[in-house]
């Protein structure tokens, strides 16, 4: 079985996040940036179904210079190889052009049973990379899965959202996971010194063929206008107990309609 | 020449904190509270191959070096000297002589489980009427047809009662030498043999989240084939295994002093006196700036002994490395606790702030796996100085 895992570079979000004054893109270059954590969680679950049935876990990323760290992260849990597609015109892309891209780079890897990916990005946010790569790829697509196992060509997970539901779907399928699925594992030292012999190939657009035009901050559907930095937050309010403390606790948390 | 470990260890470091924030942090001060040794985290440590980082891969290691083992120490230190310990006294105690001394068969046996953190062992030296003294042993060990029967007590043994404890490598009295001197032997007691008791845990200063017991031995009957090396070596052996051990103790006092100046110096930038942070007072600060000399000098002396170690320098010179590193970094150790306490003014005497807990835990490194004096000793013989 041939997994390829979509693994994500973002901002630490522990940190303090900055976005480029001329486009209002995220600063991904002069921060300390991460394997996204939901991501970590997609990693963990190709590991477990490629042991199981003696598979390949292949990471991809699309990114900046930096985001090989992503898949450096994603080799030292286990998986045994890495692509990163890194083209300077990239820069500002959609989430459309993303899954262009990355459509094309899963066609060039060739021959994959399941692609694997967290919920949603812990920068971006948006949940819509795996529907769209799933309509580009002609794969199906099951969101939101808390639970899953693969037999033979047949996927059956459990979808977590308003309702739970268990489906199934043949391969070649796309299936975004959720923070209940699993403990991703942190990387052994073995697996850091075992991921430093692993192979992890560099393609730009030229070798996805794809136009530059077609991706990057120009061909946007949407853009953004301005960024706001969240407020810093108050000092909060100290109720002094006075023999009616509960009382005022009660009316404050009303007031928020808490109660 | 570079005074730096490498991006591998570094690199390593960064995953082990990474660990240690989330996994251990949160709860240490709980399981310091409730005595209570955690021995899933313990597993999960195992998961991460802390327990294996030194021991080949044959046995589910990662065949790598002292020094990584050392990183792994001063980090979980940094956030735990109880967990600290409990690493430094699996690896350094537990399966280094078996892995030195063992023959293929006790190897195969004893390793896979110890190394993948499934199970801890033990070793036994210190009893009650010798400690620094060791080789005053008084437990035996005599043959009686094809099994050892072992009688004596051995006290202050680290993971010698967890859950997963599988078993205790002791050193006993096997007979006299041709001259007349107490022949020493290593022996690995499988838990749970008949006439082998692990004696109720004791009340600790601190490490209240490690686990130490009295052992006692009353007619225990084990193979003759778990004599561990060569027999009446087990003085050899155990001095031998000493000094690497003191490597790892010196970096877990490293781990310490460096919880220390971390707490200090966000302590001194929040707390106000006198309208301003406490940081802005240089009877403070100059404090905090001695924390930070400690902490570079402990890790300086505390991996270069590791380093030559790891290099396969002459081992007399490793045991002088290595005893340097030991005086060095736990007697600062002792000295950042105090210091960082103060520092905190009376919250640092509440068990509220962490700087209580290392304060409570830091003394014993001063004392364990040789003490000051004893480390002062073997420095002084190594300048030719006939000291007793
Ligand atoms: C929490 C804890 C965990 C431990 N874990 C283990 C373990 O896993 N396995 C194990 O075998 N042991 C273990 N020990 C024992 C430890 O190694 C000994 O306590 C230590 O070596 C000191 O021995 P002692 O307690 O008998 O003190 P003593 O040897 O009686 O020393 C008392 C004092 O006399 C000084 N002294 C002794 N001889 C000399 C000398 N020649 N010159 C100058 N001063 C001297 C000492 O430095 C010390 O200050 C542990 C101890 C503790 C407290």
């Amino acid at each position: 079985m041939k997994i390829v895992v979509l693994v994500k570079h973002v901002p630490d979000a522990a940190a303090d996040r900055t976005f480029h004054e001329a486009d209002h893109t995220t600063d991904r270059v002069g921060v300390d940036g991460i394997l996204s954590e939901l991501d970590e969680y997609a990693v963990e679950e190709a590991l477990k179904l490629a042991g199981s049935e003696s598979g390949e876990v292949i990471a991809l990323t699309m990114g900046p210079e930096g985001s090989a760290d992503a898949i450096k992260r994603a080799l030292q849990m286990g998986a045994d190889s890495g692509v990163h597609v890194v083209d300077d015109a990239l820069h500002g892309s959609d989430a459309l052009a993303t899954s262009h891209v990355l459509a094309e780079a899963i066609g060039k890897i060739g021959e994959v049973d399941l692609v694997l990916t967290g919920m949603a990005s812990t920068d971006g946010g948006m949940s819509v990379v795996p529907a769209m790569l799933a309509e580009r790829l002609g794969f199906a697509h099951i969101g939101f899965v808390g639970e899953m196992s693969v037999d033979g060509g047949t996927v059956r997970a459990r979808r977590d959202s308003d309702v739970t539901e268990t489906v199934e779907a043949a391969t070649p399928a796309i299936v975004s996971v959720t923070d209940q699925i699993n403990e991703p594992r942190y990387p052994s030292f073995k697996g850091i010194m075992a991921a430093k012999k692993k192979p992890v190939e560099s393609w730009s657009l030229a070798d996805l063929g794809v136009a530059a035009e077609q991706v990057g901050l120009d061909a946007a559907w949407s853009q953004v206008q301005s960024v706001t930095k969240r407020p810093e937050r108050t000092q909060g309010e100290v109720v002094t107990d006075d023999g009616d403390g509960g009382i005022k606790l009660a009316e404050f948390l009303a007031s928020r309609k808490f109660i | 020449m570079t005074f730096e470990l490498s991006a591998d260890h570094e690199e390593f470091r960064k995953v082990v904190r990474e660990f240690a924030e989330a996994e251990i942090a949160p709860h240490a001060a709980r399981w310091d509270r409730e005595h209570h040794f955690p021995v899933d985290v313990v597993r999960a440590m195992g998961g991460l191959g802390l327990f294996g980082l030194t021991a080949p891969e044959a046995y589910g290691g990662a065949g790598g070096d002292l020094t990584s083992l050392c990183v792994a120490i001063e980090e979980i230190g940094r956030v735990d000297q109880s967990l600290g310990i409990t690493l430094e006294a699996a690896v350094g105690l537990g399966i280094n002589p078996i892995l030195t001394y063992g023959t293929d068969e006790q190897k195969q046996r004893w390793l896979p489980d110890l190394v993948a953190g499934r199970a801890l062992a033990a070793f036994g030296l210190t009893e009650p009427g010798s400690g620094s003294d060791a080789g005053a042993t008084k437990t035996r060990a005599t043959l009686d047809g094809d099994e050892w029967v072992i009688d004596g007590s051995k006290q202050f043994i680290t993971n010698s009662g967890t859950e997963i404890t599988s078993c205790v490598t002791i050193t006993a009295r096997t007979g006299t030498d041709a001259r007349g001197k107490p022949e020493i032997s290593t022996i690995i007691v499988p838990s749970g043999t008949p006439g082998f008791t692990v004696e109720p845990a004791y009340d600790k200063l601190g490490w209240h989240a490690s686990d130490t017991h009295p052992l006692s031995f009353s007619g225990a009957r084990v193979p003759a084939d778990h004599l561990l090396g060569t027999r009446g070596q087990g003085f050899a052996q155990f001095l031998a295994t000493l000094d690497e051990g003191r490597i790892a103790i010196a970096a877990l006092a490293v781990g310490c002093i460096q919880a220390m100046l971390e707490a200090s110096v966000s302590y001194a930038n929040e707390r106000t006196a006198f309208g301003v942070p406490i940081g802005n007072k240089q009877g403070v600060a100059f404090q905090i700036a001695d924390l930070q000399v400690m902490v570079e000098s402990a890790r300086l002396l505390t991996y270069k002994a590791a380093a030559m170690r790891d290099a396969g320098k002459p081992r007399d010179a490793v045991k002088q490395a290595a005893a340097r590193a030991k005086l060095h970094a736990t007697e600062n150790a002792v000295t950042a606790t105090r210091i960082a306490t103060q520092v905190h003014g009376g919250y640092g005497f509440m068990e509220e702030y962490p700087v209580a807990r290392f304060y409570r835990d830091a003394k014993i490194l001063e004392i364990g796996e040789g003490t000051s004096e004893v480390q002062r000793m073997l420095i002084a013989r190594g300048l030719g100085l006939s000291v007793e």
